[in-house]
């Protein structure tokens, strides 16, 4: 492919086919795919660090985001890769559209399945939305994130961004911490990490963790520096302020003197640990300035270079899936 | 006058009086005149129609205490009509409707107007079920004393636990004085709110907002103690779980007059079958897991538990092919009951008669209707069944105007042959 980095052409060159139609779920890979999702987007980053940062790969092809969500950096996230690779891209955005006037997801599924898209990338605030809504269109559906159930490019950035920084993903010892009852951050994490050969513990106050989260073969602490003790990475979760007004927690200070990751908590950790956040950050509350702008420790702006060409990872995955099909 | 019918060569199973045998009935002007048990009906007038069972199963008609339409207020859902089709089907044979409809059924117009339509349909078997309180908002007492004079069997506000203990022990002591029972949801309503599932694993997994299973017990803890307080008879409106099992069976101990439901899906399936987020297992109270569906057979098996309802819901695809947590809760039931219940004498695992049981003559002594047994004068309400027929159920074709059955694709035993309601036909192969 002209203009693309040499190691990205030796990776588009293996004979690997993603084998399947969505991209739903990180509990739906297995670890063969995950590693050349994770090489494809290793090359997608050289790419994108390139002057001319085009390709055509999905040129002709139909990019819809469908976010029924707002999140400004994952949909510019997703447009970015799609536009990167030649796609056209159309943002929907439901409020404006017919969704507010009665219509269900499955019309407007349908409708928009009617414009012959080739790719359809989904945020809904409902658990399994994204599922559904790939039992009804031709297309491949893209789960950017559903209710609390799954985000699995996140998890695919992630791991991508702890690759890069250790080489290895096998073996690490990785706190979560925080609201893992309400993320889907979270559960994409747990179940990808894992797959990848990770040690994944769970950090955060009882009511936060699922109660039922001690048979997910990971070890849970209340006590964030027994949790992050020894850790090679720290991820931190976002929490909404709203459940920290005596709701899942008494206050945000509160929260703060005993779940926010500071210097002082993070001295337990490895020393040479990694910080991660899935952003936007509640700075104060969760994580401390002082550590989340500190290059030498946080991963936090790597993490959103590694989206784009994680997703750009996917997208071409899945666009090459559609061109085996017709 | 019509013709007298005699069915003969059947296997009569009659769980009030305990006969399971050979036998036969006569049916005259809509009664039983006549049950021959073990010998034959002898020599029969020529002007009788004889029908030959060919030694399937006769039982009494189904006695479906809970079952929710969509009239008045929400007939694209449900009418009576479709309803009393799909019950006839089924072999239910009297139907107790909910009073959660638009209006809600809390006062005598709204009870009449169902009986009205139910004589107009003349299908089978309708009754209503009172609101306990006005709206169903669990405030005010809606009106029982003339609910009842109008024909209600019980008052229940449906799946809306009433949560303030002052109004339910006004409720259950003002309806004790009218002989009517009172039905009550327990569930917690504030560990209950929002959950579109039970908690646990599989719940947490796929990232629903959840109930812990205990929720239905601590309701229930308090409904018994209001109940010891007030001494009203009380239907436990649907157990689920074993620790709410464990209340039931002290209670009943202590003699408290309680009897227990459960529902036909929550003895069927658990929480795994909602799989990928398959709405049409998404019901209230939501399914529990493997261990609790276990206590639940085992509760009925024993006793504990006495009358299986189907808690039919009819829900349009449009309420079900929504993201899980929007989607309309509950599942119709009227046509799979029977097949689904003789699932567990086929399984080995509840004996056949005491199965029957829970669906004809214990819900029928419960609310004191004359049906649900095979004596002479009673209703001639009779089902007749091949045990042993496979079917698959297929939602689609369902009579129901609702299509929302969890046994879609399912692989049961039992096929309801013919279905009579004083001695009138209204269903058969």
């Amino acid at each position: 492919m002209s203009g693309a980095p040499p190691g990205l052409n030796e990776v588009l060159q293996r004979t690997f086919s993603f084998p399947k139609r969505h991209f739903l779920s990180a509990t739906d890979l297995n670890e063969v795919e995950v590693a050349n999702l994770l090489d494809l987007a290793d090359g997608f980053v050289s790419l994108n660090r390139q002057t001319s940062k085009k390709l055509d790969l999905l040129k002709g092809r139909t990019l819809m985001n469908l976010f029924f969500e707002n999140s400004t950096r994952t949909q510019s996230s997703f447009e970015l890769a799609g536009k990167r690779l030649g796609a056209d891209v159309v943002n929907m955005s439901p409020r404006s559209s017919s969704i507010s006037k009665g219509e269900t997801l499955i019309d407007t599924a349908v409708t928009l399945n009617a414009m012959q898209p080739d790719l359809l990338v989904v945020r809904h605030s409902s658990s399994g939305a994204a599922s559904l809504l790939s039992q009804k269109v031709g297309c491949s559906v893209v789960n950017a994130g559903d209710g609390q159930h799954e985000h699995p490019t996140q998890a695919l950035l992630d791991a991508l961004s702890m690759r890069r920084a250790f080489g290895h993903i096998s073996g690490l010892k990785v706190a979560i911490c925080g609201d893992v009852m309400h993320s889907r951050v979270a559960r994409s994490n747990i179940a990808m990490l894992q797959m990848l050969g990770a040690n994944v513990r769970l950090v955060g106050p009882p009511t936060l963790i699922p109660a039922a989260a001690d048979r997910w073969n990971v070890e849970v602490f209340h006590d964030m520096r027994q949790g992050i003790a020894g850790c090679d990475v720290v991820m931190m979760l976002r929490l909404q302020l709203e459940r920290m007004d005596g709701v899942m927690a008494p206050s945000q200070r509160e929260y703060f003197r005993f779940f926010g990751l500071d210097r002082e908590k993070l001295a337990y950790a490895a020393p040479h640990v990694r910080v991660m956040h899935p952003g936007p950050m509640n700075r104060g509350v969760e994580i401390d300035s002082e550590v989340a702008d500190d290059l030498s420790v946080s991963l936090i702006q790597d993490q959103v270079e590694m989206g784009v060409a994680a997703r750009m990872a996917v997208l071409t995955s899945l666009a090459a899936r559609l061109e085996n099909e017709r | 006058l019509s013709r007298p019918v005699a069915i003969t060569n059947a296997r009569i199973i009659d769980p009030a009086s305990g006969y399971d045998g050979p036998g036969g009935v006569i049916v005259t002007e809509g009664v039983i005149a006549d049950v021959a048990k073990g010998a034959g009906l002898g020599k029969l007038s020529a002007d009788v129609e004889v029908i030959d069972a060919g030694g399937a199963l006769l039982i009494p008609g189904l006695v479906d205490i809970r079952v929710k339409t969509g009239e008045p207020g929400a007939e694209p859902k449900e009418t009576l009509k479709s309803a009393a089709l799909a019950a006839a089907a089924g072999g239910v044979t009297t139907i107790v409707v909910q009073p959660d409809t638009h209006p809600v059924m809390d006062e005598p117009a709204v009870v009449d107007f169902i009986l009205r339509r139910a004589r107009d349909i003349e299908l089978v078997n309708v009754y209503p079920a009172g609101a306990a309180t006005k709206g169903c908002e669990g405030k005010r007492m809606a009106e029982i004393g003339l609910m009842h004079e109008a024909g209600c069997l019980y008052v229940t506000d449906a799946d809306r636990p009433i949560v303030d203990s002052k109004v339910l022990r006004r409720v259950l002591s003002y309806a004790k004085a009218f002989g009517v029972p009172v039905a009550h949801r327990p569930a917690d309503p504030w560990l209950s709110s929002g959950a579109a599932a039970s908690e646990g694993e599989f719940a947490a997994r796929l990232g629903l907002p959840s109930v812990p299973a205990i929720a239905e017990r601590i309701m229930l803890e308090r409904d018994l103690a209001l109940v010891e307080l007030t001494g009203a008879p009380f239907i436990v409106d649907q157990v689920t779980t074993a620790g709410a099992l464990e209340s039931l069976k002290r209670g009943l101990e202590r003699g408290l007059p309680v009897t227990a439901t459960t529902s036909i899906n929550h003895l069927s399936f658990n929480e795994i079958d909602i799989g990928d987020y398959r709405t049409f297992c998404k019901l209230d109270p939501p399914l529990r897991s493997e261990d609790d569906r276990q206590a639940v057979i085992a509760a009925v098996a024993s006793g504990l538990i006495q009358v299986i309802v189907s808690a039919h819901a009819p829900a349009p695809a449009e309420d079900k092919r929504l993201p899980y947590d929007e989607a309309a809760p509950g599942a119709v039931g009227l046509q799979t009951l029977l097949p689904a219940l003789l699932a567990f004498h086929h399984d080995g695992q509840i004996p056949l008669i005491d199965l029957i049981r829970t669906v004809t003559a214990a819900p029928a002594a419960l609310l004191g209707l004359a049906g649900g047994r095979i004596a002479k004068g009673a209703p001639a309400d009779l089902v007749l069944c091949d045990l042993n027929a496979p079917v698959v159920i297929d939602a689609d074709k369902l009579v129901s105007k609702s299509k929302n059955s969890p046994f879609d694709g399912r692989r049961l035993q039992g096929r309801v042959l013919r279905t009579m309601v004083d001695g009138r036909t209204v269903y058969s192969v």
